[in-house]
């Protein structure tokens, strides 16, 4: 009998092409993919006179920097010079290495985080690279998805290899079931909230256990995509057949007799029972309530039933020094209710809740309601997009008075211009509440999709549930 | 890649836990292209005022710090985005060490792509570090790669793990690509055989 293994394991074996030491290996990558961003390591291949090795295992999609208004003009109507040049150079690199690319234009825009799953690039069982640290996001479909920096990326153009060392195992165990109101968003923000934003440092995480296994493939992502919040190397979730049943059909999934061979290779992926990890988290669902972040990193997310804290009662003098300064930086008073600090806007999108369930969410609070500030959504992707237009959300969101805009990573980090205004707080979906974040001066709340809705309606942090 | 061996220099304290790479570098710099000046942008938000003077109560802009190539911070170094240009305005500005308890993977990972070195003590350790700093401004701190030690400005040495092969890299200023390249047999040989397994991927 060979001996239990986890999900994590099973791929790591699987990919490792030569061995170094106790616990570093030179990994085979499956897919690539690479964004406005990847200009810095297209750069340095050029410099050094390299191609891209296997351009049909890299794929290009145009999201940081990609307009969500005027976009019929497409690179026309781009009026900043330095953002136009960043969308061809995308574009220029990707034709001259024979790579695919989605560009401004095309129909399978969006999000590379979104693209990937929903073009089914991503696959159970692959190593799957990007220089974006909300990689961990493809770990949903039961991947091993490693965010990377720009000579990382390089070196796997060159070489479609990658040395990494090789991280310990954390399981999160998430039991119970989530009560109305409660999504996957804050499964993940109490997850974070629970173990820090350096909790998973050095850890590979599989999300594991009941609630976990009734979300859906959407749901799954939104949790994994904020495993780096947790400083965690990646986040994964055993493959199922909800996997199986989201992949079908999609556009890069085999087809035929090879559906069901990787079909019978998928399902072996799941952790064995008696696998052991190097730690174990328990969380129970039954007793989350919706969560919002008060601070300026994710960890400090609180039950939208509570106060802002105080830095007085923090265990140690660097802690109290970084509360004090995450309170002077969003303006908050220790011991103010959460439900009544005000918003100047909101914001619906990106990698971690721009997914159709979630344009659902937000509509479903939304329909009959007005927003009192200013607020958008701009849809993970471009087919996304389509679908929420197809099912009347698009209606829903613009009778509320939100704008409806096109796919891109938008005010997540503002590289496009979206940007909150200095001073202006913001309920987000988005991942990081770092200082700037959306904007020079701006103040990031994040939440869900549903309670960025009625954050919208109300103009002040609000309990979804008592609307 | 510029090696790294051992440095004896100016550190700064950086009082701050969860130091993260929009702080390092604002995203809004992103699309800028690696100039000379590159280290402009090192911290650019906490290191200027509104009107771009120098902000006088950020370490880096007295006069003790001016020439600092060493910083010792808080937990969580470099926590967030996989942005590159976080190690590049730090090495660029000067910094060739940062010391703290932990750092953002990715941040650690692309630091020693760039001949920056990170060096992990246990907090305990950076805390009476930045303490001594505090001390006695201006105070120098060694970081010596092939004996795995620092040493404080009082003179005490802290042990602290590298892997070998990133040891190896820095010392000797090695890209990887050269070292992935040496396997090109292995490569082919695996590919073969998992792109016969999984016809699909190739």
């Amino acid at each position: 009998m060979p001996s239990p293994r986890t999900l994590f394991e099973k791929i790591w074996q699987r990919h490792v092409i030569v061995q170094r030491g106790d616990n570093e290996a030179l990994l085979n990558v499956d897919r690539n993919f690479v964004h406005e961003g990847s200009m810095f390591a297209f750069g340095a291949l050029a410099k050094e006179g390299r191609k891209v090795r296997k351009p049909r295992q890299t794929f290009a999609v145009a999201d940081h920097y990609v307009p969500t208004l005027n976009r019929e003009r497409g690179l026309a109507g781009i009026a900043d010079p330095e953002v136009r040049n960043m969308l061809e150079l995308l574009e220029n690199n990707a034709r001259a290495h024979d790579v695919a690319h989605f560009g401004i234009d095309d129909p399978r825009q969006g999000i590379v985080h979104v693209v990937g799953p929903e073009l089914g690039i991503t696959q159970p069982g692959l190593i799957v690279t990007c220089g974006d640290s909300h990689t961990s996001t493809h770990g949903a479909l039961g991947a091993l998805a490693i965010g990377i920096g720009a000579s990382q990326l390089k070196q796997i153009l060159a070489t479609q290899c990658l040395w990494q060392k090789k991280p310990k195992t954390l399981r999160i165990t998430v039991d119970g079931a989530l009560g109305p109101g409660v999504s996957a968003k804050d499964v993940i923000l109490a997850i974070i909230a629970k173990i820090g934003a350096a909790g998973g440092t050095g850890y590979a995480i599989e999300y594991a256990g009941a609630v976990m296994r009734a979300l859906s493939v959407e749901g799954r992502m939104t949790v994994c995509n904020m495993s780096i919040e947790a400083g965690a190397r990646a986040g994964m979730v055993a493959p199922d057949d909800k996997t199986f049943e989201y992949l079908a059909g999609r556009e890069f999934v085999p087809k035929g007799a090879h559906w069901d061979q990787a079909l019978a290779l998928w399902s072996a992926l799941p952790t064995d029972d008696g696998a052991t990890f190097d730690r174990e988290v328990a969380l129970d669902a039954r007793t989350l309530e919706p969560m919002v972040t008060w601070g300026t990193s994710p960890e400090d997310a609180l039950p939208v039933s509570a106060v802002v804290p105080d830095p007085a009662t923090a265990s140690d003098a660097d802690r109290r020094a970084r509360m004090a300064q995450a309170l002077r930086y969003t303006g908050l008073t220790p011991g103010t209710p959460l439900q009544e600090v005000k918003i100047d806007r909101a914001f619906i999108g990106t990698c971690t809740n721009g997914r159709i369930e979630d344009l659902r969410a937000a509509a479903a609070v939304l329909k009959g309601r007005k927003v009192t500030v200013p607020s958008w959504v701009s849809p993970g992707s471009t087919a996304i997009k389509r679908q929420a237009e197809v099912e009347g959300l698009d209606r829903i969101f613009r009778d509320a008075g939100f704008d409806w805009r096109a796919s891109g990573c938008s005010s997540c980090a503002a590289m496009n211009g979206d940007s909150v205004p200095a001073g202006e707080r913001c309920a987000s979906t988005s991942n990081r509440n770092f200082e700037g974040r959306q904007g020079k001066g701006s103040r990031t709340h994040l939440m869900s999709p549903a309670m960025v809705a009625a954050a919208a309606v109300t103009g002040r942090i609000t309990d979804v549930r008592k609307l | 890649m510029k090696p790294f061996t051992k440095l004896t220099a100016v550190a700064a304290p950086i009082d701050m836990a969860n130091v993260d790479t929009d702080k390092i570098v604002p995203a809004r710099f992103l699309r800028k292209a690696r100039g000379a000046d590159y280290g402009k942008y090192l911290f650019h938000d906490i290191r200027y005022r509104a009107d771009g003077s120098d902000n006088p109560d950020f370490i880096l802009n007295q006069a003790t710090y001016r020439n600092a190539q060493i910083l010792v911070a808080g937990d969580n170094f470099g926590c967030g985005s996989s942005r590159e240009s976080a190690v590049w305005v730090l090495t660029d500005y000067g910094i060739r060490s940062v010391i703290a308890p932990s750092f953002g993977d990715i941040h650690y990972g692309n630091a020693l792509q760039n001949g920056l070195l990170p060096v992990r003590l246990p907090d305990a350790t950076v805390k009476r570090l930045r303490q001594q700093l505090h001390d006695q401004p201006g105070a120098q701190i060694t970081v010596d790669l092939e004996s795995q030690t620092v040493t404080g400005p009082d003179g005490a040495a802290y042990p602290f793990d590298i892997a070998p092969t990133n040891k190896e890299k820095l010392l000797k200023g090695l890209d990887d690509i050269g070292l992935v390249l040496q396997n090109i047999e292995a490569i082919e040989a695996f590919e073969k055989r998992h792109h016969g397994e999984m016809p699909w991927l190739a």
